[in-house]
């Protein structure tokens, strides 16, 4: 019943926040719901720690331990990020324009429904709804500004991903036709695996790559990504960090379960090709890294990064990896969520994305400029932060299967990687302001959901709850077959 | 009538809904396009409900049905109703490749999609199978083509639409009993993709003034020279 409740809570949300009942109204809404979403959430993941899978619908809806963890995190993203857009409303919108900020906090609604459908549904044909429905849900959320430049990125954005899940679709249809083929189980996550040694690994190929190209465009894999740094740095702040914090990971949720679908037949090299994609991707991400000069980008580009070596660390495949690519999925996402509103606070402070024209940040605003540097060492992967740690453990697990090649150029990204956004995050922190004249104080929502965020990017690197490390290990054992 | 004639009528609308596919690559305007897709719209239904007879399913009759009503009807209704001015304007598309040189490579990815195809089908599928699943990949590969090369909004938004006619072609003959909801989910999301196209391609008319968006590049890393 929880999963129902989980689902029918934003579908709520959203219809509330339209009504016009005074003028905290959808603010209100939008974070008690969100909060809501998030404690069934810890609860959903509590129970799923112990590894039991928790049905609502049998073949429908379910969830087990890499669905808990997936919901847990775009509970506790959507709950920062509709604290953040309180400020973020306040700041940007006159008080006249409340018809255009009820229709923000519906659109935010819908969308956290439909990135919750993705891990909670269980039928695959579903699932490829939901996630075409992240991108519907999403488009007016990242045009919002209406600018020329964020309808261009927003045309991008569902011009690419629309294309890549049509192509997904049709990979999804073939995996069903190869599986009815040969069982007559439901047409389920659990139900395929059950039925893959018998699938055809022509048809189990086939629909494989599809899937691949589809979904990868839709989580940035190089050369699939331009749609993304626009998309990404176009978007309000809030919306940045579900899209770059949750959204990616929710996709990539979905090729990460063909897994253990694809090792039933060794003759399709499943790992080779995850491991080639995400390596690409890791590549040009940390190339384009030194040559940003927009600080959101920056951020987007980092995500491709990212995303490229979870995909690289569960095309390893060995249990360490598994681990490590769980483990990758938990610290970016609180990372980046923290990177972003540090990159919020801070566009509202300097009024530019530029880099070049933010300077001695520290001392112009010491919160935003610590958030920012904790958020860029964080994410760059600075010891004792959760990425340093989860990097670690992907690389050693490499070394440990005896995959030097990819591990040592792995290893070289994410060094360049580090330098560049090191180098970048430094020039804006530190040095001479370059105006100190104007001291912009930041809205009390947006100071409280940057210390809400950058408490478990603090805490998860040094220590991690017994609850959350056994749900992370079941959600690792959930990619093995 | 017996499933023969049954299987014959189908490969037929097989054929027509191809044809459609190319005309969506060679028309030079937008309501060009757009009749285009109604008529392949309606091919797909058809097809829907031929191999709904021939399999008794009630699930691709149903499939028919909502077909015939989103596709040919409501999503061209809808596009009109949102961006009309577009796709009535008697100007001619710019495109990246000339149409003679389009048509070649529309001819060359048929070609390949029969190549993918011929890899997934052995002796003993269905011929009706053999019949959509090419088809249904060929109408994919060229609606990503069409979404390449076309530089306005209303074509790229038909472009879109195309591929998941193809998808969606091939779908019904190789998962005809995928479950209602599913089918019901699908066109229903495709009738929102259609409205959230031609809803941002509006607000983009509004605010640039154009609907190339094939020539809206500003956004990049290395400042243009």
């Amino acid at each position: 019943m929880i999963l129902i409740y989980i689902l029918i809570i934003p579908i709520i949300a959203s219809l509330l926040t339209v009504l016009p009942l005074g003028k905290r109204w959808p603010e209100g809404v939008s974070i008690i719901s969100s909060l809501l979403v998030f404690l069934l959430s810890i609860k959903t993941a509590i129970s799923a720690s112990d590894g039991s899978v928790i049905t609502a619908i049998n073949g429908w809806i379910s969830c087990d331990g890499l669905s808990a963890l997936l919901l847990l995190l775009i509970g506790f993203v959507s709950l920062v990020s509709s604290i953040f857009s309180w400020g973020y409303m306040e700041k940007h919108l006159s008080q006249r324009q409340w018809r255009k900020k009820r229709r923000y906090y519906y659109r935010l609604a819908l969308f956290v429904f439909s990135m919750l459908c993705v891990p909670v549904f269980s039928q695959i044909a579903l699932v490829w709804v939901a996630v075409e429905l992240t991108t519907l849900f999403s488009v007016f959320l990242v045009s919002f500004e209406n600018t020329t430049d964020a309808l261009e990125a927003a045309w991008k954005y569902v011009v690419l991903t629309c294309m890549g899940a049509a192509l997904a679709l049709i990979g999804i249809l073939i995996l069903y036709w190869g599986m009815r083929a040969v069982s007559s189980e439901p047409f389920t996550w659990t139900g395929l695996i059950h039925s893959s040694d018998t699938i055809a690994p022509s048809l189990l190929k086939t629909a494989f790559l599809f899937i691949l190209v589809g979904f990868g465009t839709k989580v940035g894999l190089v050369p699939l990504h331009t749609w993304l740094p626009d998309a990404h740095s176009q978007a309000p702040s809030p919306v940045c960090v579900l899209l770059s914090g949750i959204e990616t990971t929710t996709v990539l949720y979905v090729i990460l379960r063909l897994i253990p679908v694809l090792g039933s037949s060794p003759s399709i090299n499943a790992g080779n090709w995850f491991i080639a994609a995400g390596l690409v991707s890791v590549a040009v991400a940390a190339f384009l890294l030194i040559q940003v000069r927009d600080y959101k980008r920056l951020f987007a580009f980092s995500t491709v990064e990212h995303m490229g070596i979870i995909m690289v660390a569960a095309g390893i495949g060995t249990a360490s990896a598994r681990m490590g690519a769980t483990y990758q999925i938990l610290a970016h996402s609180i990372t980046k969520s923290l990177c972003f509103f540090a990159a919020g606070a801070l566009f509202i402070i300097a009024e530019t994305r530029e880099i070049g024209s933010v300077r001695g940040l520290i001392r112009t605003s010491p919160l935003t400029g610590a958030s920012l540097l904790i958020g860029g060492l964080a994410i760059a992967g600075a010891p004792p932060f959760a990425v340093f740690l989860s990097e670690f453990s992907i690389l050693k697990a490499g070394i440990e299967a005896g995959r030097y090649i990819p591990i040592s150029l792995l290893l070289i990204f994410i060094i360049t990687a580090f330098c560049a956004v090191m180098f970048h995050i430094n020039s804006m922190v530190f040095g001479r302001p370059s105006n100190s004249k104007v001291t912009v104080q930041l809205p009390p929502s947006i100071i409280l959901s940057l210390v809400i965020a950058v408490v478990p990017v603090l805490l998860f690197g040094i220590y991690v709850p017994v609850k959350l490390e056994h749900l992370l290990i079941n959600a690792a054992s959930v990619l093995g077959r | 009538m017996t499933t023969a004639t049954l299987t014959q009528l189908n490969a037929l609308t097989g054929g027509l809904f191809l044809l459609c596919t190319f005309g969506i690559v060679a028309m030079r305007q937008v309501l060009g396009i757009l009749k285009m897709f109604i008529l392949q719209s309606i091919f797909l239904s058809i097809s829907a409900f031929l191999l709904g007879y021939i399999h008794m399913s009630i699930h691709l009759f149903a499939v028919a049905a909502l077909t015939l009503m989103v596709k040919p009807l409501l999503i061209p209704y809808l596009l009109k109703r949102m961006v009309g001015n577009e796709v009535t304007a008697r100007r001619e598309i710019s495109q990246l490749v000339d149409i003679p040189s389009s048509l070649l490579i529309a001819v060359l990815l048929t070609i390949l999609s029969y190549f993918i195809a011929n890899h997934l089908l052995s002796n003993t599928t269905p011929i009706i199978s053999k019949v959509n699943l090419p088809i249904g990949l060929a109408c994919l590969l060229l609606g990503a083509y069409t979404i390449i090369v076309r530089q306005e909004a209303v074509a790229q938004t038909i472009g879109i639409l195309t591929m998941e006619n193809g998808a969606f072609f091939a779908g019904v003959s190789i998962a005809p009993d995928l479950p209602l909801i599913a089918e019901v989910a699908a066109a229903f999301d495709v009738l929102i993709i259609a409205i959230v196209m031609g809803l941002l391609a509006r607000k983009i008319y509004e605010k640039v003034g154009i609907t190339t968006v094939g020539e809206m590049n500003h956004l990049r890393e290395v400042e243009k020279l």
